[in-house]
């Protein structure tokens, strides 16, 4: 399909450059993340009526901030009815963009709003889907999908979070030590939530969601050189990304013990392993460490020929101590079933909280695999028809399909 | 930008401003508290209350008044006093919130008021 260059135009700047744009905007316009939000889709609408028209501006970033600003200064004008508040915010605004007329590139300030939108002022389950929705562009409905709540509660509890922000005026900046740990662990989650989010669909379009979260990894390993955990979950997130191409092919999931190996970016392994190992010299593991340094025992089986499952049981076992998540667990049962026997790993399954499992899917496909390796085919294939029921994607249900094929 | 900062206490922590032994531990900290304040130029205004027992509070209904001994809520923590301060923005005024005596035994509330109304 060949769209008119106008049209490629406007997407590739709603692609590349949304989140900084907003953050760019909203720290201007006083906090006001919501207004920054309606003046910038405005701004996005008015280039598709006229960059056709007009042809596509010499610096569209700057034309884009341009008529934002002025659809700014209007919403601003109409929220504040006090007069002297009106003059003052648009006085602030003008200012602001002066910076752009004298010709200074825009700065990148997308790690200020992370850390906003991690504020412990901030209800905390709004954190992460304000988060994704601002920095990373994700859409409201594909936020509730991760969060698996209704669309509607969750836009209204991130208008809420928005109002919050703007009202309590929580200061956009990258908040000094100590009071960042906290909230340094909150953007790496959501950041790690994004990545998976984007990896985890066969969606094309997703595929920028994924580039966006390794671009914020690699910010935050570079903003905050001396935390371990922001290059513990960059290592996690290379080594992931790694594999990407070795991950689907054909259309079908491949599980990592059967990915072919030449599949693997080896220098992009190589620069995961050396983030690593300067985390390791702090000598302070948490989650995404880790769950990195699984991800590095894998990566050396084409160095050694095999996959060093006792290294990886060690590891998960560590890991359940620092996050309750259940995909830490299921890996744990399947990394134990390896060493000891399936037995032992369905053991650590059946010890799962019930509760949280009835729709979790890698705990179906893990199961099922369990199930059909120690020869209970009946109720493997009743794991699988419950994992495919489950399954969002084509790639991953096209994999189970496979494997009930294989059983059958 | 202003903030008050309401800040509660437990009736253990009001007691102490009646008990000899306690007292001047009690109301050194708060003086200290406002001397800061003060001293840093962001007081705007503010006032320590006496205690929930001395508060009476009025309903107005269908044209009736309720008057009513005590605070309007029994609650566990119970106001006892408030500042607003002028600072830049939230960081900073939790940042003044976190050295007030209360939060360590009760807690502070920060809300940001609203802007004055025009003069028009």
């Amino acid at each position: 399909m060949n769209l008119p260059p106008a049209t490629v135009a406007v997407e590739s700047a709603a692609r590349d450059s949304y989140s900084q744009l907003l953050a760019w905007l909203a720290i201007r316009a006083d906090g006001d993340l919501a207004g920054a939000e309606d003046a910038l889709s405005e701004a996005f609408l008015a280039a598709i009526r006229q960059w056709p028209l007009d042809g596509i501006p010499e610096n569209p970033n700057g034309w884009l901030l341009h008529t934002a600003r002025r659809k700014l200064i209007d919403g601003q004008r109409r929220f504040h009815t006090r007069a002297k508040n009106k003059d003052a915010i648009s006085h602030a605004i003008e200012t602001a963009f002066r910076e752009l007329d004298d010709g200074n590139e825009f700065p990148d300030e997308r790690l200020k709003l992370l850390f906003v939108c991690a504020h412990p002022a901030i209800d905390p389950p709004a954190r992460a889907p304000l988060m994704l929705q601002t920095v990373l562009g994700m859409e409201a409905g594909k936020i509730a999908e991760v969060f698996l709540t209704s669309p509607a509660a969750m836009s209204q509890r991130l208008v809420r979070a928005k109002t919050k922000i703007r009202d309590a005026r929580i200061p956009f900046r990258i908040p000094e030590r100590p009071e960042w740990t906290e909230r340094l662990g909150f953007v790496l989650d959501a950041v790690y939530a994004a990545y998976t989010a984007g990896r985890n669909s066969s969606e094309k379009t997703d595929d920028s969601l994924a580039d966006e979260a390794l671009w914020l990894a690699r910010a935050l390993a570079y903003q905050i050189p001396d935390e371990p955990e922001a290059l513990g979950l960059l290592a996690l997130i290379l080594h992931h990304y790694a594999r990407r191409e070795a991950r689907v092919v054909d259309g079908i999931y491949v599980p990592l013990p059967e990915q072919d190996t030449e599949r693997w970016d080896a220098p992009m392994q190589q620069e995961a392993e050396s983030i690593l190992h300067r985390a390791s010299a702090w000598k302070r593991p948490g989650r995404f460490q880790l769950e990195a340094a699984i991800q590095s025992v894998h990566a050396s089986r084409p160095t050694c020929g095999k996959t060093h499952w006792l290294a990886i049981a060690a590891l998960y076992d560590l890991l359940v101590h620092q996050t309750p998540a259940l995909g830490a667990a299921i890996g744990r049962a399947i990394a134990h079933a390896q060493v000891s026997g399936v037995e032992k790993g369905l053991v650590l399954l059946d010890d799962l909280p019930a509760a949280s499992l009835a729709d979790h899917l890698p705990y179906w496909a893990a199961r099922a695999h369990l199930l059909a390796e120690a020869n209970r085919t009946q109720e493997a294939l009743l794991a699988f028809q419950r994992s495919i029921g489950l399954s969002r994607d084509s790639a991953t249900r096209e994999y189970l399909l496979k494997r009930v094929r294989m059983l059958g | 930008m202003q903030y008050m900062l309401l800040f509660t206490e437990t009736s253990a922590e009001i007691a102490k401003r009646e008990n000899p032994q306690q007292a001047p531990a009690y109301w050194g900290a708060w003086s200290a508290y406002a001397g800061a304040l003060a001293g840093s130029g962001i007081m705007v205004s503010g006032a320590g209350l006496q205690p929930p027992a001395t508060a009476t509070t009025l309903r107005i209904r269908d044209g009736k008044h309720h008057i009513q001994d005590g605070p309007y809520a029994e609650t566990k923590e119970m106001l006892g006093g408030f500042f607003v301060i002028e600072v830049p923005d939230l960081d900073t005024a939790l940042e003044w919130a976190a050295r007030s005596p209360s939060a360590t035994c009760g807690s502070v509330e920060v809300r940001p008021t609203l802007p004055p109304p025009p003069a028009d």
